[in-house]
């Protein structure tokens, strides 16, 4: 129990420290750049391919749906809606955690294993704000980056399957979203990317940085990061929805 | 009285130190006195404390009670930031190197200084160049750690070790995973640096008896305490049943657990 209590409160420090070296001097803008390509542009095609994926089996189910009750005019609405809102952002995170988190969360726990952390400190380098800081920080600015190139793929997917191969009505598909996606939906996706993209760089620098120094070491941190970054994804989504409805 | 660690004193002084991991008291109270531009060395068996205690001189543990005085400053109750003033004068050579995998020979051994201190480029290339000629690895900058043999990936970290011109050199076995010949080519070069440099060395070894031929001082350890130290003729003449045992042991090549396990078992 004292330790299940004393481990959430280092998780939680962790992230803290992190956070208060993000923006405490020395600055390294090379080492962030580095984290922002890791992260974010490498992390492209993959959003975008999921994006367009998603944005077309909405298309797809939400035509279908929709005909039933002869309202495919509001197909545009949906898939918008539903992907700037909701699946925009949660699945952008978990595609993230996939790529980049579990590659931070393995180099981090080999960094650790082979004694390169302890090497950092000795050189009197604080290795939180040199290892741990860049990535926390670059996952904030990329997460809703890519959240947005997400949103806007998604929504073409929908249009591609929904109008150009069901049949839908095409002006209305973004009349509809013009008139019905509001700036309040988009915050709404956009605060939900930025608090992604800090929980998937927290959970998984914390757990590859904590890594024990064994064979099994390493795979279990990456295993426990890609778990435990999902689980809060998921978790944090209902209740960041609940609040800000 | 021992000297209380001012200037002149001896580089290093350990007074009581005791640590606890759990229900193992690994450290039992240790008393050691490094001297001054000299090599000491801490032989004794596996698990029994060599490489913690070194990762208290280094300041990457804490002790439970106990004091640490480096160059005549207690160390163990020091803010972080104090700390890294302590470390300025220290190069650690770690047991399997550390050396960042993702950069060249160069940039490994550029680091400490690109990272912290204010000289030009070309000033940094030139200190670079210079002490990876002095360890014998000219030609070597562009290569990356994993080109590299053991013995090279040494020669790297004590090269990195050694840029910031440090007055304390502490080596954790920096012979583990080489062979006899580089083992020796080792050791020669730890002795020609310490002697170029006038450092004062620590170095936590199990290549005993041949690392005795380096060493000023000898310290054994067992069971968390320091049993016997002196120069190595006192040590070598010391009648502790532990330590014959330890030695005789040795010649009849007792099998050393990798130490990495003893580092698991205690953990952070």
């Amino acid at each position: 129990m004292i330790e299940g209590v004393a481990a959430l409160g280092n998780f939680v420090l962790f992230l803290f420290a992190a956070l208060v070296y993000a923006i405490a001097p020395p600055y390294k803008p090379r080492l962030l750049i580095r984290q922002l390509r890791t992260i974010g542009a490498e992390s492209f095609f993959l959003v975008a391919l999921i994006g367009l994926f998603t944005g077309m089996v909405l298309g797809l189910q939400g035509y279908n749906t929709l005909r039933r009750f002869g309202s495919e005019g509001a197909l545009g609405t949906v898939v918008a809606l539903v992907l700037v809102r909701e699946l925009g952002p949660v699945l952008a995170a978990l595609m993230v955690t996939a790529r980049a988190g579990s590659a931070m969360a393995a180099e981090l726990g080999a960094m650790q294993a082979t004694e390169q952390i302890d090497a950092l400190t000795v050189m009197a380098i604080n290795p939180v704000q040199y290892l741990v800081s860049p990535r926390v920080l670059a996952g904030v600015i990329s997460l809703p980056l890519l959240t947005c190139m997400f949103d806007v793929i998604g929504i073409w997917g929908g249009y591609i399957i929904g109008v150009g191969l069901m049949g839908a009505p095409s002006g209305p598909f973004f009349n509809g979203i013009a008139q019905n996606l509001g700036s309040h939906d988009i915050a709404i996706g956009l605060y939900k990317a930025l608090v992604f993209g800090m929980v998937v760089m927290w959970v998984c620098c914390y757990k590859g940085y904590h890594a024990a120094r064994m064979a099994t070491g390493v795979s279990r941190a990456t295993t426990d990061a890609v778990v435990l970054s999902s689980v809060l994804i998921l978790a944090w989504d209902y209740f960041m929805t609940a609040i800000l409805l | 009285m021992t000297h209380n660690g001012t200037k002149d004193g001896p580089a290093i002084i350990v007074r009581e130190l005791r640590r606890r991991f759990g229900k193992q008291q690994v450290l039992d109270g240790v008393t050691l006195e490094c001297p001054r531009n000299q090599i000491t060395t801490i032989v004794g068996p596996s698990g029994c404390g060599k490489t913690v205690l070194l990762k208290h001189l280094n300041l990457l543990l804490r002790p439970d009670s106990g004091q640490i005085f480096i160059d005549g400053i207690e160390v163990t109750r020091l803010n972080s930031r104090a700390i890294d003033s302590v470390r300025e004068k220290f190069g650690m050579l770690f047991q399997a190197g550390a050396l960042f995998d993702s950069m060249s020979v160069f940039d490994n051994v550029a680091f400490p200084l690109v990272e912290k201190s204010n000289l030009t480029r070309d000033e940094i290339r030139a200190r670079v160049l210079e002490i990876l000629r002095q360890v014998g690895l000219e030609g070597m900058e562009e290569k990356y750690p994993s080109e590299l043999s053991g013995g090279m990936q040494k020669r790297t970290a004590l090269a990195r070790a050694l840029i910031r011109r440090p007055s304390i050199l502490m080596l954790d076995e920096p012979t583990t995973g080489l062979d006899p010949t580089r083992t020796t080519a080792i050791h020669q070069l730890v002795r020609s640096t310490q002697q170029r440099f006038g450092l004062s060395a620590v170095m936590v070894s199990h290549d005993v008896p041949q690392v005795f031929a380096i060493s000023d001082r000898v310290a054994f350890m067992h069971a968390g305490k320091i049993e016997v130290s002196g120069t190595v003729d006192e040590v070598m003449s010391s009648e502790n049943e532990n330590f014959k045992r330890f030695l005789a042991g040795r010649a009849a090549g007792e099998e050393e657990r990798p130490s990495s396990q003893v580092v698991a078992t205690v953990g952070r």
